[in-house]
């Protein structure tokens, strides 16, 4: 082979599963797993059956139930609601009769697509991840290139294992320096969307680089790639390194012994080389990053916690003062007001960007000794059934409803108003989820997106508060 | 998949950016497991007051944009979810191509796979459909594909831009899977280098 330019990740990952460019550029990407959940697929899987098409890897493929389904005890005894009923069972009778792989509602492994796929060893680096979702980016913390995709990508994976692409541009953000008391990678993701705008990343895979992410946990970094989709970029990814690897070692399912070794040797080789061409480069400097919170509706409307909120008719043009207007209105905010001073109804700690297992210690740390405020419904929504049961094994659930918190079951939850976990109109909430889009958590619905160490906060303050004000209590 | 070739009706001005998946279909709305149904949920939390009643301030619930076949918005239209149940509910509404200057990337692919054309057009272009759109039923819009160009009512052409292979696709009202099962000798070909090479991708 002649020697090649210098690489970068994303470019390496890419050219190792281009099964046939075809003429206009386009790729046939080859896919080596391909998790599936009960809402994107019926479809999909109704697509093969009309064309008489099988399932191509079912060793690749894996399904789970996340989205709809409640999250209190209600799963024991049966899925009240009758659609969300049917949509599961549509996915239990698919995957039995396309022999895929379906965890089953009540399995300890159960959880949200997003946590399950690293947590079982299943996504590893150098791989490519698809998902009928699009927060599919946080498994690009492995190091592997992950994205959502749509419910005719779907049943072109189920059909073909391959999709068509077409190759993205590579975009940097460098992190660099120690990170503040208080923050956390949600806290860094939200500031790199602040700065970048939701669309900042269009045509892009955004690699996360730098001695700040380094130094991330793997559940940090799934929380920084989980947000590069609301950067508006296709893909987050960050380098496997040790602590990669040693993560991988502890997972159920991953590679073991001489498999392991023999993957781990293709693993190093993966990041990008010194000198490979980023098409865009964005540098943030983690001593800057206060805890944030968003004050809009959209991910890129946030501010540090010690902020206000932002008056509309300053804005540059026009059609930017019309969107803030609608944002201040829909939000019931007055410019100016302080956020700390805005009181919560219900606070959200879970979803696929902020449920794992040092998502609750962190929770359940502020709250051990404290209180959540009268009239406030705090939530804690364990990622996966694994996690839960790590949780209750080091007593996180007891410290948090002692602390008054709601402990529930794994799933999607309140992260979309689709299941029973919903906003009323008009409520706030403190969400750690990933969107504050109009109606996302329920019609009306006002959220702001926030750490778990900050909503944590705010639920024993009652209000939007600054968790270097709630650091955990000594010896209680 | 239909196909698409060219389209002449009313557009619908919506002059937002950023018209996210969830304002276009909610989610409490995604439980169907059919393709079809979801029209009348298109962009619901605008389109109907907490009632059920039709909220008369917006544009598809007026005269003549209930009949709307094309739709012009701002920038990063169909940001969000990767939900295609958002090109569905287009689609099964009656909107057939999307104008605006630029799009999500996922909501990009997913129109193009049913059928519904999304037309990048700079922001000022934009501004000047949004006002023909705004002159209601006598100014119809065309869009038309095998020419890649957008005809306003004053018979002014402009001219777009749209992937070959997706244009060739969605002319022709082709399937991309039938089309991918064409190199399955190179897919197996695919596998089993792979699986020699990185055998614990294989159970191995
Ligand atoms: S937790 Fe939210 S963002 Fe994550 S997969 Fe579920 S619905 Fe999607």
């Amino acid at each position: 082979m002649s020697a090649q330019k210098p690489r970068t990740l994303f470019d390496k990952i890419w050219d190792a599963h281009v099964v046939e460019t075809l003429p206009d550029g386009t790729a046939l990407l080859y896919i080596d797993l391909h998790l599936t959940h009960e809402v994107t697929t019926p479809q999909a899987f109704d697509g093969l059956r009309a064309a008489g098409r099988k399932l191509r890897r079912p060793d690749a493929t894996l399904g789970v139930i996340d989205h709809n389904i409640a999250t209190d005890s209600s799963r024991y005894t049966g899925i009240i609601d009758p659609e969300s009923r049917l949509q599961v069972e549509t996915l239990e009778r698919n995957a039995a009769e396309f022999g895929m792989p379906l965890i089953p509602l009540l399995d300890e492994r159960q959880g949200i697509v997003h946590v399950i796929g690293p947590e079982l060893g299943r996504s590893l680096p150098g791989m490519t991840i698809v998902c009928g979702d699009s927060h599919t980016s946080t498994h690009g913390a492995m190091g592997a290139l992950a994205f959502g995709i749509g419910t005719s990508e779907v049943e072109h994976v189920l059909a073909t294992q391959t999709l068509l692409q077409k190759p993205a541009k590579n975009m940097q953000v460098l992190v660099e320096g120690n990170l503040a008391v208080g923050c956390s990678g949600k806290d860094i993701t939200l500031a790199v969307i602040g700065k970048i705008g939701t669309a900042g990343g269009t045509g892009h895979v955004i690699e996360y680089c730098g001695d700040t992410i380094r130094a991330l946990d793997m559940a940090g970094r799934m929380t920084v790639s989980n947000m590069a989709i609301e950067g508006g970029a296709r893909a987050g990814l960050i380098a496997p390194d040790q602590t990669t690897f040693d993560y991988i070692a502890r997972t159920p399912d991953g590679p073991k012994g001489a498999s392991f070794e023999r993957a781990l040797a293709w693993w190093k080789t993966l990041p990008s080389d010194p000198g490979a061409h980023f098409d865009k480069v964005v540098k943030l400097a983690a001593h800057e990053i206060a805890p944030q919170v968003t004050w809009g509706t959209s991910p890129e409307d946030v501010l540090p916690i010690t902020g206000v909120v932002p008056d509309p008719e300053e804005a540059a043009d026009e059609a930017r003062r019309a969107q803030l207007r609608r944002m201040v209105e829909y939000m019931g905010l007055t410019p100016g007001q302080r956020l700390q001073d805005l009181p919560v109804d219900v606070v959200f700690i879970g979803s696929c960007t902020n449920s794992r297992i040092e998502d609750i210690r962190i929770a359940a740390s502020i709250a051990r000794g404290r209180k959540v405020a009268d009239g406030v419904r705090a939530l804690v929504v364990p990622g996966s059934g694994l996690v839960k049961k790590q949780a209750e094994a080091e007593g996180l659930d007891r410290i948090l409803t002692e602390a008054g918190f709601e402990w529930r079951e794994a799933g999607c939850s309140m992260c979309l108003g689709m299941n029973p976990d919903k906003l009323k109109p008009g409520q706030r909430s403190a969400s750690t989820s990933n969107r504050n889009f109009e109606g996302r958590q329920g019609p009306g619905g006002r959220t702001h997106l926030l750490s778990p160490a900050m909503a944590a906060a705010a639920a024993i303050a009652g209000h939007l508060a600054d968790v270097r004000d709630y650091q955990p209590k000594e010896g209680v | 998949m239909e196909a698409f070739t060219t389209l002449t009706g009313i557009a619908a001005p919506m002059p937002q950016a950023n018209v996210d998946t969830d304002k276009i279909i909610p989610a409490r709305f995604l439980k169907s497991i059919s393709r079809s149904g979801f029209g009348k949920h298109l962009f619901a939390n605008a389109r109907y007051r907490e009632d059920g009643s039709e909220n008369p301030d917006f544009v598809l619930n007026q005269e003549p944009y209930r009949r709307a076949e094309i739709l012009i918005a701002f920038e990063n239209f169909g940001c969000g979810s990767s939900r295609e149940h958002a090109p569905w509910a287009l689609l099964d509404f009656g909107i057939r191509c999307v104008i605006a200057p630029d799009f999500a990337d996922i909501f990009h692919n997913n129109s193009f796979k049913n059928g519904v054309l999304p037309v990048k057009l700079p922001r000022a272009v934009c501004e000047q459909l949004m006002e023909d759109a705004r002159l209601g039923g006598n100014a119809r819009i065309t869009v038309d594909l095998e020419r890649q160009v957008v005809v306003r009512p004053s018979g002014e052409e402009i001219p777009f831009q749209v992937d070959p292979l997706r244009r060739h696709l969605l002319l022709n009202g082709l399937d991309d899977i039938g089309q991918t099962m064409q190199h399955a000798p190179a897919i197996d070909g695919f596998e089993a280098r792979q699986k020699a090479a990185q055998p614990w991708l294989y159970g191995g």
